[in-house]
């Protein structure tokens, strides 16, 4: 329960000056200050887009106290003064109670914004009306932003601004966030609302004459307790429809006033006997309060909408025909993931080694410098061979696939095609007692999962989400397929001869196919144990297709996801490095802590199908997993610092001699598919669930997954070994 | 029920229906409504997922996919 201690803003240090506009407050350590302003709107209205077009990259990211919903803050300067912009979680009403409306609500109604943006979609005004009335009824200060105006203007959808102004009594502004069309103007009127230098004559929905007459008997009473800091009408509209979990949030933010006043108690009693002349329940009162906001929505769009072209949306269907259809729909969509694959592993190639050669040839550098002056040379080997060598492997690794993948797949993101791709295979995930949405948390993580677990905030129901973001690890990201590749190639396809190449890429399908079955089987297994629960309401929108800004997404998607994931990545690979580093090089009775670890494992590595020293790598290819295969082969070789073998060949030799067959190879390719998320995901398990509970979680049921299905494997083929041989 | 009632899952695809009671409770028949689901509100069924479920709708001007588990509890007469 939030209670008033609680919050962060609004309350504390109000200064005098610049109108008295100034919150402050500390959040994670980090001070924002500013005048505060709400970013309100639908999803899919392209907020995130203006939020970024409006603060740049000032910007941080906060929890609501108590809530794991995740809330982005950012600066910006208009006429002198400083704004601290609140991204709010996309809703389509306040109403509703799922956690991202009662945030959404609760910082609209407590926190105090001095003004709050709700963006409309101008293709959508009716629907995305519904949440313009729903906040004008709890607070006057509003700027209404209809964005995506290019996309109106396409359809050629023509709105009235004026009148919309107008009929809302607030400021409306047209904007077109992806370039920039209209922001300065939004600024200026968020400026004025803010300044109160804008008389706003908020529309309130006038209700039945039942209802009215109810509200208006119980308001002078709730006016008397609420003061000026909520609107009373809005209280008294939530205590005549009983809405409970709201009510009981207002009254914490009141110190329990609403409920202890017994006068409010008395007339509430008389309101109700009014209302019961025609309503049965709270149930036909809240379908009527809906049901006229609804209404007043469709009222004021057939006001100020017109429609040129009335078929305007017949594109949108036509593309939907050929990407979404029963025949097509399915091999499309594979074939373009299997595309964006395709590009990411066979571009990534080059890049890689470019970047390899260049931050190695910086090692040899270093390495120069510690001989020149004199530093130890087991300071040189655990700074240089074992931190920069292990980060620098990581970094040349994992960057290219990484600026690849994220592109395109935001690219697909803006098209507006990650939905349909939900849409078409909600129908499995359902079954699995899961969200359609997890189909796009999964894509995801074929780049990274540490990225597709961020993705995974657009799944609205924490149950649902917990289960996307607990399974996530059981489709192979970039790091995970160079080692898929090799051994596939090596061990599977070895022998196909000329079709050895199409024979290892069917290898990949199947293991992804194999991640995406095991997924939906721990899903289901999931939702019957740990994660009880009945699959929570689905809606899904199918936004229009839009026209991507390639040259943003090159740049956004390059900033959030890759340089972010890189940077995680190398937090927790420079202290491994120096781990991995130490145990190669300190020998106890002639042999290093490395070889006695690997001796150590051999027994449990011998009963999953493996040796020692492959699960050893797992370990401490814990960081990231694109390290597996190098520290195996240091292992094998017994050299002090991790080293790259040239050719497959030689890699095949090198394996061979250490006694790996068959079984070996699909063994580790089966524990490479299910085992603990790298350390980066877990990072990003930890910071997005604020839970160490599901962190360990997340730990567990991949690793116990692995083990099961190696171990079953591995004594299966034993067995029929045995059989054969007898 | 009346006769000319069918549930919303039973609105064969490419044809229309205005909308005449929903038979969800609370939170569900909440989000209903916000989405604009209330009586008399003209709906079209667009086209099934390529798996089966959901289905596609046209409502108010936005395409909202509803599993059938949802748009079972929502009564429309065909249009």
């Amino acid at each position: 329960m939030l209670d008033r201690g609680e919050l962060p803003m609004g309350l504390t240090g109000q200064s005098t000056w610049l109108g008295a506009l100034k919150n402050e407050y500390s959040m994670n350590d980090t001070v924002l200050d500013g005048v505060v302003v709400a970013l309100a709107g639908n999803p899919n209205t392209g907020k995130s887009t203006l939020f970024n077009s409006i603060t740049g990259l000032n910007q941080h990211t906060g929890n609501w106290p108590g809530k794991t919903v995740t809330l982005a803050y950012g600066n910006y300067y208009y006429a002198d003064n400083k704004f601290l912009l609140v991204d709010l979680p996309g809703t389509y009403s306040l109403l509703s109670n799922s956690v991202e409306e009662e945030v959404a609500r609760d910082y609209i109604c407590f926190a105090k914004p001095k003004a709050c943006i709700v963006v409309a979609d101008a293709t959508c005004l009716e629907r995305n009306l519904n949440l313009v009335l729903q906040v004008l009824e709890i607070t006057d200060k509003v700027v209404v932003c209809v964005n995506l105006m290019d996309e109106a203007d396409r359809k050629k959808i023509n709105i009235d601004f004026e009148k919309l102004s107008a009929i809302l009594g607030v400021p409306v502004v047209g904007t077109n966030a992806r370039d920039g069309k209209g922001i300065d103007e939004l600024m200026q009127s968020v400026y004025k609302v803010a300044a109160n230098q804008m008389q706003s004559m908020p529309l309130k929905i006038k209700y039945d004459e039942v209802i009215e007459e109810a509200v208006e008997h119980i308001r002078p009473y709730v006016q008397n307790i609420v003061k000026d800091e909520l609107d009373s009408r809005w209280v008294a509209l939530r205590l005549i429809e009983g809405e409970w979990k709201t009510l009981d949030t207002i009254n914490s933010f009141l110190k329990s006033r609403l409920y202890k006043n017994d006068d409010l108690k008395q007339e509430l009693k008389k309101a109700n006997e009014i209302l019961q002349a025609k309503y049965h329940g709270t149930d036909e009162i809240r379908d009527a309060i809906v049901s006229s906001i609804v209404r007043k929505a469709e009222e004021i769009s057939k006001m100020v909408v017109s429609f040129e072209n009335k078929r305007y949306n017949e594109m949108d269907r036509k593309i939907d025909d050929i990407l979404t259809s029963k025949t097509f729909g399915i091999p499309i969509m594979l074939a373009l993931l299997g595309f964006v694959f395709w590009l990411t592993i066979s571009g990534a190639n080059y890049p890689s080694e470019i970047i390899a050669k260049v931050l190695f040839r910086i090692e040899d550098i270093l390495t120069d410098y510690c001989f020149k002056w004199g530093v130890p040379e087991w300071i040189h080997g655990a700074l240089v061979l074992g931190v920069y060598r292990t980060s620098a492997w990581v970094v040349s690794v994992m960057l290219p696939p990484m600026a690849i993948f994220f592109p395109l797949f935001t690219l697909l993101e803006d098209l507006g095609y990650l939905p349909r791709v939900a849409f078409n295979l909600d129908n499995f995930f359902k079954k699995a007692c899961a969200h359609g949405k997890q189909a796009l948390t999964m894509c995801m993580g074929f780049g990274c999962n540490a990225a597709g677990i961020i993705g995974c905030r657009i799944i609205d129901s924490p149950r649902e989400r917990l289960i996307a973001i607990i399974t996530n690890n059981f489709v192979p990201c970039n790091g995970r397929f160079p080692t898929l590749i090799a051994l596939s190639t090596i061990f599977i396809a070895g022998s196909f001869g000329k079709f050895q190449t199409v024979i290892a890429a069917l290898t990949l399908l199947g293991a992804i196919i194999i991640g995406v079955l095991i997924t939906l089987a721990v899903s289901r297994i999931l939702s019957a144990t740990i994660l009880k629960g009945i699959p929570s309401t689905f809606t899904l929108e199918l936004p229009p297709y839009r026209k991507p800004q390639v040259g943003k997404i090159l740049i956004r998607s390059l900033l959030d996801r890759t340089l972010f994931v890189l940077a995680r990545a190398v937090i927790v690979a420079a202290p491994t490095g120096l781990i991995i580093w130490l145990m190669a090089n300190t020998t106890v009775e002639n042999l290093s802590i490395l070889k006695w670890s690997g001796k150590i494992l051999e027994p449990i590595g011998h009963l999953l199908g493996m040796d020692g020293y492959i699960l050893l790598a797992f370990i401490l290819g814990f960081p990231a997993n694109e390290i597996v295969i190098p520290i195996i082969a240091m292992s094998y070789m017994a050299t002090g610092s991790l080293i790259e073998i040239e050719t497959l060949s030689a890699l095949k030799e090198l394996l061979i001699d250490n006694g790996w067959t068959y079984l070996t190879a699909v063994c580790t390719m089966l524990f490479s598919l299910n085992h603990f998320p790298c350390g980066t995901t877990l990072l990003t398990i930890y910071k997005e669930t604020q839970s160490l509970k599901w962190t360990a979680i997340s730990f567990l049921v991949p690793t116990i997954t692995g083990i099961i299905i190696c171990f079953t494997v591995a004594q299966t083929i034993r067995c029929c070994q045995i059989m054969m041989l007898l | 029920m009346e006769k000319n009632l069918i549930l919303l899952d039973n609105l064969p695809v490419g044809n229309c229906g205005r909308v005449k009671k929903l038979t969800a409770k609370g939170n569900i028949r909440r989000r209903m409504l916000d989405l604009g689901l209330i009586e008399e509100t003209q709906v079209e069924a667009l086209r099934k997922s390529p798996s089966g479920d959901p289905t596609a709708y046209q409502i108010r001007g936005a395409v909202i996919a509803l599993r059938s588990e949802e748009a079972s509890k929502i009564l429309v007469e065909m249009c």
